[in-house]
């Protein structure tokens, strides 16, 4: 094991940065589309069904098959990098919309008709209230989805967007449980250290915001 | 539109009803006056709410006008309206995640005053409802008690000096030794205030206590509008049972 970890080394590290990298950008895009969704969600109830609608179907196409439906896209296609960001923000976008709609909508009744009556325009309101209180609330989305897609990425080896997967799939396909935990131990341990900072961030926020 | 008016607020053969066509308010005419403060009575469903919620543009009646300072709540940029008018619930509603101090300055903050008058009128304003700056002021929400909530309550309706104050049930769900203390000092506030205030509340005591004049509503009507020794006077059958039900828990105290 030993052994294998000093040959490898190197390739362990580039590919746990590859996967750092994909999962990185795929996350940013993921806060930046799932966050305004969520939002219009609450200011426009009659399209929830579709958007939520939506990301759930997404959610529930494995995969594999969700890179081979991207493949043939024009722009898409052409690159497995680009391809595996589309799917992995797709797959993300379900917890953060979700949860951006649902900490907004959680706010107080009181709190809300307060900020309402005192004349708060609806922006205001947003910028001040909801978004503030539903902070951590969309910040266990957002955790549940960082953990959601460092397990799909791995998957993005399959096409050759590189990642923790390559040793995955190596492993499988030289039938060598080492080359696979080579794989698996990073990508786990990825999880768990995205999920407990994410956790820390999420306390911190929570005291600051009562 | 504006109408040359000593009124504050009017009501003008209002009704208003919600989606499924039931109407909560009906014909409603009323005539509110420059620092009274006029109590709005009845049981839960009469309409007093719905009234409240008129004045600041809540809602919107289906029928009829209500005015504010002569001009048609619906004419008015409805931020400036409710702006103009202070606002405080049984619920308080202050936010969680704001102190006292900022909690107050909400308003006036947007409303793009200097950050030294922002601090100055905060500290007044916790004056006023009895709370001092230096103990409270930075303390957060779940950090006071019912009262305490409350009054935080008032001065933030106070903070851009209003000159009309909507209050609903403010006083409701406090403890009765607080509730009478705060009662007791509201009346010595209304005349230092010289607001005209909107008041609801079900409870004849505060009425008869804080009211220039009561407004009795009964199921979506306005029923009458009384002195408070007119109303206790009065032999209406609707009154009545109010007098005889406040008389009651008042006998107990008479030997």
């Amino acid at each position: 094991m030993l052994e294998f970890v000093h040959n490898h080394g190197r390739e362990i590290v580039t590919l746990t940065a590859e996967h750092l990298w994909l999962v990185v950008v795929s996350m940013v895009l993921a806060v930046l589309a799932g966050v305004p969704l969520g939002i219009v969600l609450t200011r426009r109830p009659k399209w929830k069904a579709l958007i939520l609608g939506s990301t759930n179907v997404i959610q529930t196409i494995p995969s594999l098959a969700l890179f081979g439906l991207l493949l043939p896209l024009p722009w898409l296609g052409v690159r497995a990098d680009r391809l595996t960001i589309t799917a992995l923000v797709l797959y993300a976008l379900l917890p953060i919309v979700r949860n951006t709609f649902v900490g907004i909508t959680g706010v107080d009744a009181p709190v809300r008709q307060a900020a309402a009556a005192m004349g708060m325009t609806s922006r205001e309101m947003l910028w001040h209230i909801e978004l503030p209180l539903a902070t951590p609330v969309i910040l266990t989305g957002v955790r549940v989805a960082t953990v959601i897609t460092i397990g799909v990425a791995t998957i993005a080896a399959a096409i050759g967007a590189g990642g923790l997967g390559e040793f995955i799939f190596r492993g499988l396909a030289m039938v060598d449980t080492h080359v696979i935990l080579a794989g698996a131990i990073p990508a786990a341990l990825m999880a768990l250290i995205a999920d407990f900072g994410l956790g820390l961030i999420q306390q911190v926020v929570q005291r600051r915001i009562h | 539109m504006s109408h040359r008016s000593e009124h504050v607020v009017e009501f003008e053969d209002v009704h208003y009803r919600v989606d499924t066509g039931r109407e909560l308010l009906s014909e409603l005419n009323l005539a509110i006056y420059p620092g009274e403060t006029l109590m709005l009575l009845g049981r839960s469903g009469s309409g007093k709410t719905t009234c409240l919620n008129l004045i600041n543009r809540m809602l919107v009646p289906h029928l009829g006008e209500v005015r504010v300072e002569g001009t048609a709540t619906t004419r008015w940029d409805v931020i400036k309206l409710r702006r103009h008018i202070g606002y405080a619930i049984q619920d308080v509603g202050l936010f969680p995640h704001y102190t006292v101090e900022q909690n107050i300055a909400v308003i006036p903050k947007l409303e793009g005053w200097k950050r030294q008058k922002v601090a100055l009128r905060v500290e007044e304003v916790l004056q006023i409802v009895g709370l001092p700056s230096r103990e409270f002021a930075r303390r957060y929400p779940d950090q006071l008690s019912g009262g305490q909530k409350q009054r935080v309550g008032l001065a933030r309706a106070l903070a851009a000096d209003p000159p009309i104050l909507l209050m609903d049930e403010p006083f409701g769900a406090l403890d009765p030794i607080t509730r009478a203390e705060i009662q007791r000092e509201f009346k010595s506030l209304q005349r230092k205030l010289a607001k005209t205030i909107v008041f609801v509340t079900h409870d004849v005591g505060e009425a008869l206590l804080l009211s220039s004049r009561i407004a009795l509503m009964e199921s979506g009507k306005l029923h009458g509008v009384y002195a408070p020794q007119e109303f206790v006077n009065s032999s209406d059958t609707h009154v009545k049972p109010y007098i005889d039900a406040f008389r009651i828990s008042q006998q107990i105290l008479q030997p």
